[in-house]
């Protein structure tokens, strides 16, 4: 695995399935009485987060305390930024005090690349713009993987705003690499200007493509789009492209429900959809915590063992976060 | 100042053709001679113009020297001296500068500013106050100090009805300007369909996730203005063409006798929206860069005559600047150090072409064609560019004189050297060197 993980191309398939392969042995240590192991300890990780993010933080969180990393979050609402300071000075400074990964969030898409140029430490992309959510997509293959063993094959539809979503390009890439073919179903205004180079199918018709698929992939739907005309009200947005109650008929007992949260319920989700027997959003989550202990000890691990923590008895003091 | 020079050797390219002639410049800074005997030919000074084109000085028509305001990113003297070493001797100044150019004092400050500066600085001004696009500059009292080019440059006048009044109104400026007419020139951009994006809607804006701007947004003010050009009969000049539809509308126009002129940019004949992929904000400019058949389009507007000029819109920025994310980043590239190499390394073109599209045809268009542009004929203002075509070198931004390094093309190998620059009779570089 190379030094970053900025996209889901980067990767490969290859690159991919490394990460699903580990996050199986992550999810072991995640079901342990004490989920925790001293693979990182002595490393630090930067939060970067320039937009507000509750479930990726907390889930990049959770993955490096359960590998004992050191963490610092660079705070962006009460810091130098709104001083100011540029974003390479930024870098520069939380890189200065000893920083081996920086994990980035931003509402500009490309902001992980360029970082790159300016530090030596390894950087996650944790989301840049419309562009790329890798992480996002590893877990949502891994989630996936758990449920059918594998994507080869599988059919998925990806359902709602992909022009502005990356979690719709970085799954779109992760899903194709493991052999799954993918459909996007969405309103013309919310695709891609241009579709050339991209390895799906499109329809305007989710009762058409609901039948037919594995996973049915929600996208949240954002409130403003409606006074962007995109679409002319929420009301035919749901009607035209929503998991509404009706549609869970038209679903196979296997289907998978997935979203990516945060859900619009009653807009892209039905109450009754999110809550479905067939939905596996909150496994979603939980993966999310593994996928993330397999990036990090990809990127900044030594390459060894995971080793492992002492029984509670003997706990130092200095570890009581694992209690 | 007053010595005389001789440039020996050289191909003498001027809109009449090209011959093999030595060009005498005289103590007053006008030609003296031009003659095929060179010992019979002497002077002061002797350069060597052996393998090299002498032509008319090139006249940039689109020029950002960010003085008053922004004077860290470049000055008047540091561009127009970037100016004199890519062969310029005439340079256009944008007026989004601040203060903007919409007014007599700024315009005179930047006149006076410009006296010593190594090239002539041609000073346009805004077509509205402020650039706001609502109430109309005092255009005859800036006609009056010489302007000729109007533009609210870096956004287009949105409002159909105060851009029909600018140009009806500049119909009748003769008597302020001793009967030159004036252009009015417009960033074409509607910015309905522009704002918040920050490349070329297409392939590479949809695979990045950069929000992109459409090619109609150029288009249509295109199309609007040739409508107005046509009913009031008033000149307007479009800068920096970037889509094949903007090209293929001037070309129709043209044909019908409307009277329009069109520049394109080194960039947009030389680079397309692929380079953003590397989110290197080099390459985030206004108009964005556009796809490959764009690019196209815009060699062959500029080899059938339907682009007029070559212009640089050197927009130097500082580095602090550009470190920003793709989106926050300003727009905006060099280009007077590399503009000729560009050309000639890029378009496949006559050299009489060549050098008309980068002189006597923008100096035309600024209105600056009684000192600039030729011909090279005794009497005529010693205004004149010695370049040796096949020189090949490799582009560095470190070493150019502007104050700002945000070049698109660092590393590229081109050919294509300016050797000399004579600006009012002043050798103002000699053998690539600039002389003060």
């Amino acid at each position: 695995m190379t030094k970053h993980l900025l996209s889901i191309d980067d990767l490969g398939r290859d690159g991919i399935e490394e990460i699903l392969e580990l996050t199986k042995s992550f999810a072991e240590v995640s079901a342990r009485r004490i989920p925790k192991v001293p693979a990182l300890r002595g490393k630090n990780i930067a939060w970067l987060f320039y937009e507000d993010s509750t479930r990726t933080r907390l889930s990049f969180e959770t993955a490096a305390k359960r590998l004992s990393a050191d963490t610092m979050n660079f705070s962006v609402s009460s810091s130098s930024v709104n001083k100011g300071e540029s974003l390479r000075d930024t870098c520069l400074t939380i890189t200065a005090m000893g920083v081996d990964a920086i994990v980035v969030r931003h509402r500009s898409a490309g902001v992980p690349w360029q970082i790159t140029k300016w530090v030596d430490a390894s950087v996650i992309n944790a989301g840049d713009g419309w562009h790329e959510h890798p992480t996002q997509a590893l877990l949502d293959c891994f989630t996936i993987q758990q449920r059918f063993g594998s994507l080869e094959g599988r059919h998925v539809a990806i359902v709602g705003d992909i022009k502005h979503s990356r979690v719709a390009r970085s799954n779109l890439a992760a899903f194709t690499a493991l052999g799954a073919e993918v459909t996007l179903v969405a309103p013309q205004t919310l695709l891609p200007p241009s579709l050339e180079g991209w390895n799906c199918k499109v329809s305007h018709d989710l009762d058409a493509v609901l039948p037919t698929v594995d996973v049915a992939y929600m996208l949240r739907m954002q409130l403003e789009r409606q006074k962007q005309a995109l679409v002319p009200t929420l009301r035919e947005y749901t009607a035209g492209y929503g998991l509404t109650e009706q549609r869970l008929d038209n679903l196979g007992s296997e289907t998978m429900i997935m979203h990516p949260g945060p859900m619009n319920r009653g807009v892209e989700i039905a109450p009754s959809a999110a809550d479905d027997p067939r939905a596996v959003i909150t496994n979603q989550v939980a993966n999310g915590v593994s996928v993330r202990m397999a990036v990090l000890f990809l990127l900044l691990g030594s390459g060894g063992d995971l080793g492992t923590l002492p029984e509670p008895e003997s706990v130092q003091p200095d570890d009581g976060d694992a209690r | 100042m007053t010595e005389t020079l001789v440039l020996r050797g050289g191909t003498v390219v001027d809109a009449s053709g090209s011959r093999v002639a030595d060009v005498v410049v005289g103590d007053d800074g006008r030609i003296a001679a031009v003659g095929e005997q060179s010992e019979k030919l002497s002077a002061d000074r002797e350069l060597d113009a052996g393998g090299c084109i002498v032509s008319p000085g090139f006249i940039d028509l689109h020029t950002h020297l960010r003085e008053p305001g922004k004077e860290e990113a470049e000055t008047i003297e540091t561009g127009a001296r970037g100016g004199a070493l890519g062969g310029f001797t005439a340079l256009v100044a944008m007026p989004n500068t601040t203060p903007p150019m919409d007014s007599v004092s700024v315009v005179q400050e930047v006149i006076a500013l410009g006296e010593p500066a190594l090239t002539d600085i041609i000073a346009s001004a805004a077509i509205t106050i402020g650039r706001a696009g609502e109430e109309l500059a005092p255009m005859a009292e800036l006609a009056k100090l010489g302007v000729r080019i109007f533009t609210d440059d870096g956004t287009g006048v949105q409002d159909d009805l105060l851009m029909k009044r600018a140009l009806e109104y500049s119909v009748g400026l003769s008597p302020f300007t001793g009967g030159a007419s004036v252009a009015l020139a417009q960033h074409c951009e509607v910015t309905a369909l522009s704002e918040g994006t920050y490349m070329h809607e297409g392939e590479w804006s949809s695979r990045l996730g950069i929000p992109g701007q459409p090619a109609e947004s150029e288009e249509l003010m295109v199309m609007r203005d040739i409508a107005l050009a046509k009913s009031t009969g008033a000149r307007v000049h479009f800068q920096h063409l970037s889509t094949a539809g903007s090209v293929e509308l001037v070309r129709a126009a043209k044909a019908k006798g409307i009277p329009v002129t069109a520049e394109a940019t080194t960039h947009h004949f030389t680079l397309t929206d692929a380079a953003c992929a590397s989110y290197d904000t080099v390459f985030k400019v206004h108009p964005p860069l556009r796809g490959d058949a764009d690019v196209a389009a815009v060699k062959a507007g500029l080899a059938d005559g339907t682009i007029d000029a070559i212009a640089t819109d050197h927009a130097p920025h500082c580095a602090h600047d550009k470190e920003r994310p793709f989106d926050a980043a300003p727009p905006g590239m060099i280009g007077l150090e590399t503009a000729l190499a560009l050309a000639i390394t890029e378009l496949d073109l006559p050299i009489e072409t060549l050098v008309g599209l980068l002189s006597w045809k923008p100096a035309k268009i600024a209105g600056i064609d009684d000192v600039h542009g030729g011909p090279i004929a005794v009497g005529r203002p010693a205004n004149l560019t010695v370049f040796d075509p096949d020189e090949a070198w490799t582009i560095d931004s470190n070493s150019f004189a502007s104050r700002s390094t945000n070049c698109p093309y660092e590393g590229h190998e081109v050919k294509g050297k300016v050797r000399h620059t004579v600006v009012h009779g002043e050798a103002v570089v000699i053998d690539q060197e600039a002389q003060r």
